[in-house]
Formats: C-alpha cells, structure tokens, sequence
C-alpha cells in the first residue's frame, strides 16, 4: 500500500483520502492478485481458446467449422463496407483524378511534341534520300576522279542580270578552299571557285560566258576548248557549251564523253573530269574548222551537293572525302 | 495503483471504439497503407484499453476483436491468429501500465504529459502482436516469408501504430473520461 500513497500523494489531499477509502471500502478484502495483474486462469483459458480455434480452422482444411464463422462476419459486414466505400469513395477520388488529369496532359503534350517531330521526318524525307543519293554520288565521283573533295552546298545562285553565271557554296578558306580549285558534282564537272570568303566561296559555272575550260574527247584524245554561253536557257534541262578542237581536221562522233583535260598544277581544273556529251557536229565554213556542241551532265537548275577538289590531305572545318571512298 | 472501473456505459464506449476501429482498420486505413502495411486501429484500442484498464479486460477485448479480424471478409488465414496476437498485446500492456506510472485515476491531462508510457506500450504492443501474428503463420506452415520481409513488414506496421497511436490512444482516454469522469466514480 506504500505505493499507493506515493501515487496519490501528488493529488489533492482530500480526494487522494477519499479514493484511498472508496478502494478500501470496496475491495478491499475481496482483492487477492495484484491489481492490474490478470488471473491466471483467465489468461490459460483465453490462450486455450486461441490455440483451439487455430487447430479447428487448420485442421479442418477446406470444410472448416469457422467458415459459417466467416461467411456470417462477411455477410454482416459487407453492407458497412459498401457504405464506408460509398462515402470515402468521392474523397479518395480527388487526388486520384488530379494525377490522372496530370498525367493526361502530359500525355498530350509528349504525343503532340511526336506528332511534330514524325510529321518533320515525314516531310523531309524525300528530301533526305536525295541527299544521301548525293552524297553517295559525291563519294563516288571521288573515286571515280581520283582527287579529294570537300563536299559542300549551293546557298545562293547569282542573279540573271548579272549576266554570269555564279553560285555561292557554303564552304570557304576555313573548309580549306581558295581560289582556282575544281568543283565537281556527283554527275560532273560545275566550274571552278574564282572568289573565297571565310565561310563562302563563289563559283564560275561552265554555261558562264567567261568560262573556258580545255577538254578532251574520251575516246581519240583529241583536245579542245569548251565555251559556255550564257544564255538562259543553260539552267533548264538542255544546257549547251560549244566545243572548238584545236585539230581542226578531226570529227567528233555524237555521243562521245568529253572530260577535262587539265591545267598546270590542277588549277583551275584537274584532268579527267567528266563534262558531257557531244550532241551535234557542224562544220564551220568560213574558218573551216569543227564546231561541236556539248550537253553537260550536271543540271545547273538543280545544283545542290557539290565537291571542291582538293589537295589530298588539306586541313579543313568539314570531314574530306579522300580518293578512296573514305571520311576523314 | 487502480485499475479503471470498467462501469457498464464504459464497456459499451470500449465497444463501439472497437467496432469503429474495426471498420476504419479495414476500410478505411488501406488507402492510406505504406508499402501495403496498414496501421492496426483496433491495437491501439486494445492497448488503450489495457493502459487505462489493466491487463485482463484488455485480454478480453484483444481476443474478442482478434477473433472478428480474423472473420473479416478480406481475412484468409487461420482464425485466432490475430486472436491470440491481440490477447498477447492486451496482456503486455496491462502488464507494462502497471509496471508504469500510468494511472487510470489521472486525468486526460495529466495522462497528456505522460506521453512516452502510452507510446514505448504502443510500439512495443505493435511489435509483439505483429511478431506474434508472424510467428504462429510460421508454425502453421503458411507459405513462407523472408525473414527480411518478415522484419521489414513489423518495422513499417511499428512506426504507422506508433503515428496514429498520438491520435488514437489519447481518444479513447477521452473517451472513456468522458462516459464516466473517475471523480464521480470514485
């Protein structure tokens, strides 16, 4: 009983007395165990009861006695269940519809951004397959010529007016080129770089009227001079040059390859490029000597990718197509 | 040290706690679950109980809401699992309230102070009814489960009846204060 005056020493002396009293008055006699302390027999009996139904419901197996147990708890429950539901059901809901209009816009907005993008690639592929066909031809024509090339692309074709016939290219000093140097396309000669800027260069096309480019006929070897024209006509589908042999006694056939015959040093033109293709012959009264005219291979109308000839092993800003195919 | 006197309007206040927590624990509590851990409502009332009552109406209650746990719908393992599991907690904290200075004739107020008994009996209680519950599937040969699991599962179940055991323990205390205040008792 000590311990009971420490605990009710800290209340109010008179009710302290008072509850002390009531115990007393109450239990006093009747209360053997240690209050707070469970009778022993209860406690075996409860253990007892657990163990019990633990061994009926697992013995039992699939036709166990509790499960009428279960099936009344289940049935009596199911309709609070329904009801807690019902009434949660709206609350839970909130946060759920927030992620899920979250996740729908992000949804929207990840398949629009797909739908841009595949609808670009869309457009553009017809265009991209040109390219890699030019690229390829360029690597091609590499080969075939035996130079190194820088490749680069049309960006501006002169104004008519102007009365020559100039493109500008989008690689310049930096890319390693200066004036006087061949450019090619995957089909053939286009002309020669006659200006440089950083980052442009400007290049005289063979139908100008300035241009003069030696070549030779593929099949006799028979050398001579191209002309350009000039004219308006050179950028439609039928672009002529004229061919001066310098022997005047030889005839070309129709038909035959004309490449270039080349300059000293490759400037302004490498040998063996090819050019075109006689077209007509006709013989010059006056002067007696053969006149031929020419079709180009390359369409000036549609100049894109073209390749500037290089020395091999020039640094430049781009990748270098090497003689044998490869990128450097 | 006096065990609280269990008056008729106290034991129908005990039961109605039970079968609302009985109700919360199983409909309400699994939308808010951690990791699939629910907290045990209808523990916390057992331990409550077993603070302010001692330890053998708190066995009864134990076993009692043990028994309907184990009959509830979503429930599939043997019945007096969770029985025994609950009696185990009653008995634990009736027989840590009377080890303690926790005494049913204190106040709410008082008791209010004394926060960290009601919180140690929980966490313990929780830790030894899950064990409890844990270890008797193990004698059953329930399909078997990594003690890591086994480990992580008890600490996650500790820690969310340790959580809401602030706001449950403490109710019931009111609760039964309320229903029949001890100095009118007494």
């Amino acid at each position: 009983m000590s311990d009971l005056d420490s605990r009710t020493s800290s209340r109010p002396h008179a009710r302290a007395r008072l509850v002390a009293d009531e115990r007393i008055n109450r239990r006093g006699s009747l209360e053997s165990r240690r209050p707070g302390q469970p009778r022993r027999s209860r406690v075996i009996a409860l253990v007892l009861a657990c163990l019990t139904l633990m061994s009926l419901d697992s013995i039992g197996g699939q036709a166990s006695p509790l499960d009428h147990a279960r099936r009344l708890v289940g049935e009596l429950y199911a309709p609070v269940d329904s009801g807690v539901e019902s009434v949660l059901g709206p609350f839970l809901a909130v946060p759920r519809w927030f992620e899920s209009q979250d996740a729908l816009r992000a949804d929207v907005d990840r398949l629009q951004a797909e739908n841009t993008s595949l609808r670009g690639e869309l457009a553009g592929i017809d265009f991209d397959r040109n390219r890699l066909a030019e690229y390829d031809g360029l690597t091609a024509t590499a080969e075939q010529i035996g130079y190194a090339l820088v490749p680069a692309r049309v960006i501006g074709v002169g104004p008519a007016q102007a009365f020559s016939r100039t493109v500008t290219i989008d690689a310049g000093s930096q890319a390693g080129l200066r004036p006087d140097l061949t450019v090619v396309s995957a089909a053939g000669l286009v002309g020669r770089v006659i200006r440089v800027t950083t980052g442009t260069a400007t290049v005289l096309l063979l139908i100008d009227a300035d241009s003069t480019v030696g070549g030779r006929l593929a099949s006799s070897m028979k050398i001579g001079f191209l002309r350009g024209r000039g004219e308006l006509a050179d950028f439609g589908p039928d672009p002529e040059l004229d061919l001066e042999l310098v022997d005047q006694s030889s005839v070309p056939r129709r038909g035959e390859t004309v490449v270039t015959w080349g300059s000293q040093g490759g400037a302004p033109y490498v040998a063996g490029v090819p050019i075109g293709t006689v077209d007509s012959v006709f013989s010059d009264l006056r002067d007696s000597t053969q006149h031929a005219v020419i079709t180009p291979y390359v369409d000036f109308g549609a100049l894109d990718l073209v390749g500037v000839v290089v020395p091999s092993g020039t640094t430049s800003d781009r990748a270098v197509i090497e003689p044998d195919g490869t990128m450097r | 040290m006096t065990p609280g006197h269990l008056t008729a309007p106290r034991v129908a206040g005990i039961a109605g706690a039970l079968l609302v927590a009985i109700v919360i624990q199983t409909s309400v509590l699994p939308h808010f679950a951690v990791r699939g851990v629910v907290a045990d409502a209808v523990l916390l009332v057992v331990v409550a109980v077993g603070l302010r009552h001692g330890a053998e109406p708190a066995m009864v209650l134990g076993f009692t809401a043990g028994l309907l746990l184990d009959l509830m719908p979503a429930a599939d393992h043997v019945v007096g699992r969770w029985a025994l599991a609950l009696l185990a907690a009653g008995y634990l904290s009736g027989a840590l309230a009377a080890s303690g200075p926790v005494s049913s004739v204190r106040s709410a107020l008082e008791q209010r102070r004394r926060w960290l008994l009601p919180l140690a009996t929980v966490a313990a209680c929780s830790f030894v009814a899950s064990s409890v519950f844990a270890l008797s599937g193990l004698v059953l040969r329930d399909p078997l489960v990594g003690v890591a699991d086994l480990l992580e599962v008890v600490l996650i179940a500790l820690i969310s009846d340790v959580v809401l055991g602030l706001l449950v323990v403490p109710f019931v205390f009111a609760l039964d204060e309320r229903l029949e205040p001890d100095r009118l008792v007494a």
